[in-house]
């Protein structure tokens, strides 16, 4: 019943694609419209943003805490992303501990954002050896029409732009205080996935074009400068496919940049 | 211990500005946001769907699954992601408070999903999710007795008070927390859960104070599910 379902659906995509068109009327290289940042949608963390991309949106939360360093990075702060999907957000998505999906997806917004060393975690040393701030990034997808993955890592971004270190008494956090001083935040990451159908290259895929989609490549920029890499999808990709996903890409970084206070 | 004045200087039978919003999630079959103060429920309804494993299935109705969670930053020291006890007890209740109004015998071997989150948190969690879940089963279209509304009352030092924010419940002169859910119809509890000490009378007082707040709510569900379907008559 649903397999009819879906090869329906796949026929009608790959037909529209083969006039260069889309199910939503989008060209090919588009995005959906409209782009929205809320900032600090949440009163108890220490920066929060809502982040919608048409009909897909994602909130992130950033709390800190203090902990110990990790041995081999002494003098370092650590960052640590967790991604829930939430079922009420999907009906294929369900109850429980955090499967593969939802770890990819935290992951790979973890490394756009630790490989392009946005966070100066040198700044977040307190005392070397003993005491840094912890900045735990945490993800909840609302609504997923698809394309989770960019409206995610542009959530955190936005997110962490917002973050006020909290008050500090006898080296224990004052929860509900926050001082003036913001996270040393130094360059802002974006990620843009591209997908793959029938040999055309899609970006900002929804749900529909998700299910038809063979593969998909995930990168994220600073400037022109492309930090990290995740190649997703059952089927292969070929060095030209790759080329013109981050010519597109690229292009459209700058669009969901602009988005960006 | 006397308690004067509420932090807030709000009455005692004064509860905090709500608000309420239908289809605030579009994938799902039925969605609804609840607010009161800083508390902030949504709730995303998925179903009558098929169930399974099968064994889980009921011939003779179908069921209602009820989940409540709190996001890691809704409160101010972060909760790890995730169920535990607590939210699974919630869960369980939720479902409870809700069973006796949604007509599940129409629905044979399926499952009527509710998932509840708690996106801000400033005490009432339990029972905004409650009203946010009544509404989104209604905009989901399950049929329905009544809707469910549901308000903490309790005891804050030696007064009865309704709505206890966090402050509140933190009182060190004591406090006693009452979640209390109704169906403002025929008036029946489906929802009675208490933390603290209380007298038979000062319990009685506080559902009657409860009575009243459910009724307010009652109001504010039925106009946020009718400014929802707006219009729609006109399609």
């Amino acid at each position: 019943m649903l397999s009819k379902e879906r090869k329906m659906n796949e026929s009608y995509i790959l037909s529209l694609l083969e006039k260069g068109k889309r199910i939503d009327g989008r060209s090919l290289s588009q995005y959906r419209k409209p782009i929205s940042i809320e900032y600090n949608i949440s009163k108890n963390a220490e920066g929060s943003a809502r982040v919608t991309i048409g009909e897909t949106e994602v909130i992130v939360g950033v709390k800190l805490d203090i902990g110990e360093p990790y041995p081999d990075s002494p003098d370092e702060g650590t960052i640590i992303v967790t991604a829930e999907l939430l079922p009420l957000s999907s009906p294929d998505f369900e109850s429980g501990p955090p499967g593969r999906n939802a770890t990819e997806l935290a992951r790979i917004v973890d490394r756009g954002i630790r490989e392009s060393k946005a966070i100066d975690l040198k700044k977040l040393c307190i005392t070397p050896g003993e005491k840094i701030w912890m900045v735990f990034i945490d993800i909840y997808t609302m609504n997923d029409a698809g394309n989770l993955i960019d409206a995610s890592a542009l959530a955190a971004i936005a997110a962490l732009s917002q973050v006020k270190l909290p008050k500090v008494e006898d080296d224990k956090i004052v929860y509900g205080e926050l001082t003036a001083k913001k996270l040393p935040l130094v360059k802002m990451p974006i990620t843009c996935t591209m997908g793959k159908i029938a040999g055309n290259i899609v970006a900002d895929l929804s749900t529909k074009e998700e299910k038809t989609m063979s593969a998909r490549l995930s990168i994220a920029f600073d400037g022109d400068t492309i930090h990290a890499l995740q190649k997703g999808g059952s089927s292969g990709l070929t060095v030209d496919d790759i080329e013109k996903m981050i010519d597109m890409a690229a292009k459209n970084s700058k669009e969901l940049r602009k988005v960006l206070k | 211990m006397k308690y004067a004045k509420r932090f807030d200087n709000r009455k005692l039978d004064e509860m905090r500005p709500m608000s309420a919003k239908v289809g605030v999630i579009k994938r799902a079959d039925g969605s609804a946001m609840f607010q009161i103060g800083d508390t902030i429920a949504i709730a995303a309804v998925y179903g009558p769907r098929q169930l399974y494993p099968k064994f889980l299935q009921n011939p003779e109705k179908g069921i209602l699954r009820c989940n409540y969670d709190m996001i890691s930053f809704s409160v101010p020291e972060r909760k790890k992601p995730g169920p535990n006890r607590r939210s699974t007890e919630i869960g369980l209740v939720t479902e409870q408070s809700l069973n006796p109004v949604v007509q599940l015998e129409l629905f044979p071997n399926t499952v009527v999903d509710v998932f509840i989150h708690i996106i801000q948190a400033n005490a009432g969690t339990r029972c905004a999710g409650i009203c946010a879940a009544s509404m989104a089963l209604a905009h989901a279209g399950v049929p329905m007795k009544d809707l469910v509304a549901a308000i903490s009352v309790g005891k804050v030092g030696d007064k009865i008070v309704i709505d206890l924010n966090k402050e509140e419940e933190d009182f060190e002169g004591g406090a006693t927390d009452i979640p209390v859910a109704m169906t403002p119809r025929n008036n029946e509890i489906t929802l009675l859960q208490l933390d603290g000490e209380v007298s038979k009378e000062e319990l009685l007082e506080a559902l009657s104070l409860a009575k009243k707040g459910c009724e307010k709510i009652y109001k504010i569900q039925q106009q946020a599910l009718k400014d929802a379907f707006k219009g729609e008559k006109n399609e």
